[in-house]
């Protein structure tokens, strides 16, 4: 297998031809812990993914404005602060409304078994926890995020 | 600094046997058995030497370098008999849902024998923003208490004399504020202010670098925190007005020497400010106290502690002009390293805090948060936090580590590890000094790229196997093992309706005539230069709410938006 890291490698663009996954990246709610999101924003960008990086302080509206303008094609989102009950589905929620419902969302944090069992049914395709490995983040966009139109 | 020329010792004619063990020793060991592959370096990826010799500190003066607890340059402690004296203050921080539910919460770490409070706000709190702000949805009572006024903060005291327990509260951009309702809680209950025994964390420029809860630009935010100290060195003597934190550094995944720089470098901006606002260094320096993470790397971590006393004693006398020696002493709290715990097995987290907890007392602490080991999960439940307590307990009472002062003193690795740190830490400051100092440093983004550069090195190291962590990519149990489970707290969604009910009845109860006036009075203030805390003072008391204080300073003061470095 090839090294992810290389942003020399090919196997982000070979699984989607036509053009590099677009991902939005970002931090929702006051919650400032952002080491964890960078490292993940920047390891995608490192696999080939073009990722655009919201910063910190995003209103759930901010985020979907800014994913349906920049026609991502997925939805990254980083909660270390609890609050991703309330903030997830409203991000879900916004994008059903905005016209952007097949724009994959997921997510990393500190959240616990039980909600990402809902937090699941509610529409957010994969949760990270503390221990994810980079690798498996890259490999699940690799796999499990597609174009939203080709 | 000029050092001491020396006549040849023995230390100098040592090499010839280290070099001797080499050659007959080691080398046909080598030959035989192989070393683990390695790397051998500390958790921030520090070298280290297979051994250590007296020939690691042939620059090493121990009466200059190391001299004797309670004596400059303090590296072996800043008192005399340390633990055997008074241990070190256990000090869990908590918080969490609303006032009453905290204020049960200090009142059984206080009958377990915890002899600190240490407040956790939650979210909105922290970052100056009422209960019912949009910002705040989701976040009320989450990571730490919710306090919207002094209704809450006297409920969260309610029953606690506070000319009895020290506190020390979390909080930063809005600290003024919340100091200011503790000082009304103090009035309320009759006690004197300079009977009253705390730090406020209050430390702004380690937001811009780790934490990224700001409100207000660096140096608006300069001018409160000096505010803040002329008040306090008139009329609250014995609080400590900063506690510089290097915690929060460690956790946005800098290196321990980052970590040891930066927060360095933020005390030294601190004082510097302090001087630049016309203060005398001494009046206010020796209320300055520290704040440092204990992360696994037990050597590490241990001489971090004896470097930093080392190089702030020398930065406040000799660059400062410092001239009592309680301005020298670098007082320091520790917490056992967040970042280092680990969702998967669970339990392991004891162990692991176990090691940094030991590490934190013989570097020499003067008060300890150990983690509870559900935090990489929720905020810790009952049984985790008394664990933790637990664990410092049996550090202090059974394993013996503080019948002597310093004792790893003059092992020759650890004067030599603390040396090296020393060294590296003090070529960060210099180049921050060449910046123009931290502030110039922080606006020019270079902390905040360092760390960046540093937690991704560090995650790459993890993700390759480099460094191991237990249960996370060596020893790795299945995801459905039961060593994965563990009961955790959870906080129930009908405490933001309770607070925002209380806020709401607040805002209709009070006295509306007396808070505009405060209000107002406070504006006047922070447009011209008068101190703000007393204005901030009349506000709380008025009820102005964190939010509407907030709210009136953004409007002088301006609001901080960060370029993300990734």
């Amino acid at each position: 297998m090839s090294n992810p890291y290389s942003s020399q490698s090919k196997s982000a663009t070979t699984a989607t031809p036509e053009r590099k996954l677009r991902l939005l990246v970002g931090k929702v709610g006051l919650d400032g812990h952002d080491r964890g999101v960078k490292i993940v924003a920047r390891a995608l960008r490192d696999a080939g993914f073009e990722v655009i990086y919201t910063g910190l302080h995003q209103t759930p509206e901010m985020v979907v404005s800014t994913a349906i303008q920049e026609d991502v094609d997925a939805v990254s989102l980083s909660i270390l602060s609890g609050a991703h009950m309330t903030l997830l589905p409203r991000v879900i929620e916004l994008l059903k409304q905005g016209g952007g419902a097949d724009i994959a969302v997921f997510a990393g944090g500190i959240i616990p078994d039980d909600d990402i069992a809902e937090l699941k049914q509610l529409g957010v395709l994969e949760i990270f926890t503390p221990g994810a490995s980079t690798k498996d983040i890259i490999e699940f966009v690799r796999t499990r995020i597609h174009p939203r139109r080709s | 600094m000029a050092k001491t020329p020396k006549e040849p010792t023995e230390s100098q004619v040592m090499p010839r046997g280290k070099q001797r063990w080499v050659e007959e020793t080691l080398r046909p060991a080598l030959e035989k058995n192989p070393e683990r592959p390695g790397p051998f370096t500390t958790v921030s990826d520090f070298p280290i030497e297979r051994l250590a010799t007296s020939e690691d500190l042939a620059d090493f003066d121990p009466e200059r370098d190391l001299a004797m607890p309670g004596e400059y340059p303090y590296t072996r402690g800043v008192h005399p008999t340390m633990y055997r004296g008074k241990l070190w203050t256990m000090r869990q921080f908590s918080g969490f849902g609303n006032a009453r539910h905290t204020n049960e919460r200090y009142k059984y770490l206080l009958s377990q024998g915890q002899t600190g409070l240490s407040v956790a706000f939650d979210l909105p709190t922290l970052m100056g923003r009422d209960s019912d702000d949009p910002m705040a949805l989701g976040e009320v009572g989450r990571e730490g208490v919710a306090i919207d006024s002094l209704a809450d903060m006297e409920t969260l005291f309610e029953g606690i004399p506070l000319d009895r327990i020290s506190t020390s509260m979390t909080i930063n951009s809005p600290a003024a504020i919340l100091f200011a309702m503790y000082l009304a809680v103090a009035d309320k209950q009759g006690v004197a202010y300079d009977k009253l025994d705390g730090t406020i964390q209050n430390d702004i420029l380690k937001e811009y670098i780790a934490q990224k809860e700001w409100i207000y630009p660096p140096r608006p935010s300069l001018r409160i925190i000096t505010d803040i100290m002329a008040f306090c060195a008139r009329s609250v003597p014995r609080w400590n007005t900063i506690s510089v934190s290097g915690y929060h550094i460690r956790e946005a995944g800098s290196t321990a020497v980052q970590e040891l720089a930066f927060t360095l470098a933020d005390g030294i901006g601190y004082v510097q400010a302090g001087v630049e606002a016309g203060l005398d260094v001494d009046a206010f320096a020796p209320r300055l106290s520290f704040f440092f993470n204990s992360h696994n790397d037990f050597f590490e971590e241990l001489c971090k502690l004896r470097a930093a006393r080392r190089i702030w004693a020398r930065v406040m006398r000799e660059r400062f002009g410092a001239k009592d020696p309680r301005s020298w002493k670098l007082r320091t709290h520790v917490q056992t390293a967040g970042c280092s715990l680990t969702a998967q097995q669970p339990y392991n987290n004891i162990v692991r805090v176990t090691v940094q907890a030991l590490a934190a007392v013989l570097g020499g602490t003067q008060s300890l948060h150990t983690n509870s080991m559900d935090e990489t999960l929720a905020l810790p439940s009952e049984m985790a936090v008394t664990i933790a307590l637990r664990t410092q307990q049996i550090i202090a009472e059974e394993s013996g580590v503080p019948n002597s002062v310093d004792p790893l003193a003059g092992s020759w690795f650890v004067e030599n590890l603390t040396s090296r740190m020393e060294a590296a830490a003090l070529d960060y400051i210099r180049r921050i000094d060449e910046m123009g100092g931290i502030v110039d440093a922080i606006e020019a983004g270079f902390p905040q790229r360092e760390i960046a550069e540093a937690s991704y090195h560090y995650q790459m190291q993890i993700d390759q196997g480099e460094k191991s962590i237990v249960g996370v990519n060596k020893y790795v149990a299945s995801k459905d093992d039961e060593s994965h489970k563990i009961p955790i707290l959870k906080i129930d969604m009908s405490v933001e309706r309770d607070q925002l009910e209380g806020l709401r009845k607040l805002r209709r109860d009070r006295d509306d005539g007396r808070l505009r006036k405060a209000l107002a009075d406070l504006e006047r203030a922070a447009r011209g230069g008068d101190n703000l805390m007393p204005r901030i003072l009349e506000s709380v008391k008025a009820y102005a709410t964190v939010g509407e204080i907030c709210t009136c300073l953004k409007g002088v003061f301006g609001e901080y938006r960060e370029q993300p470095v990734l």
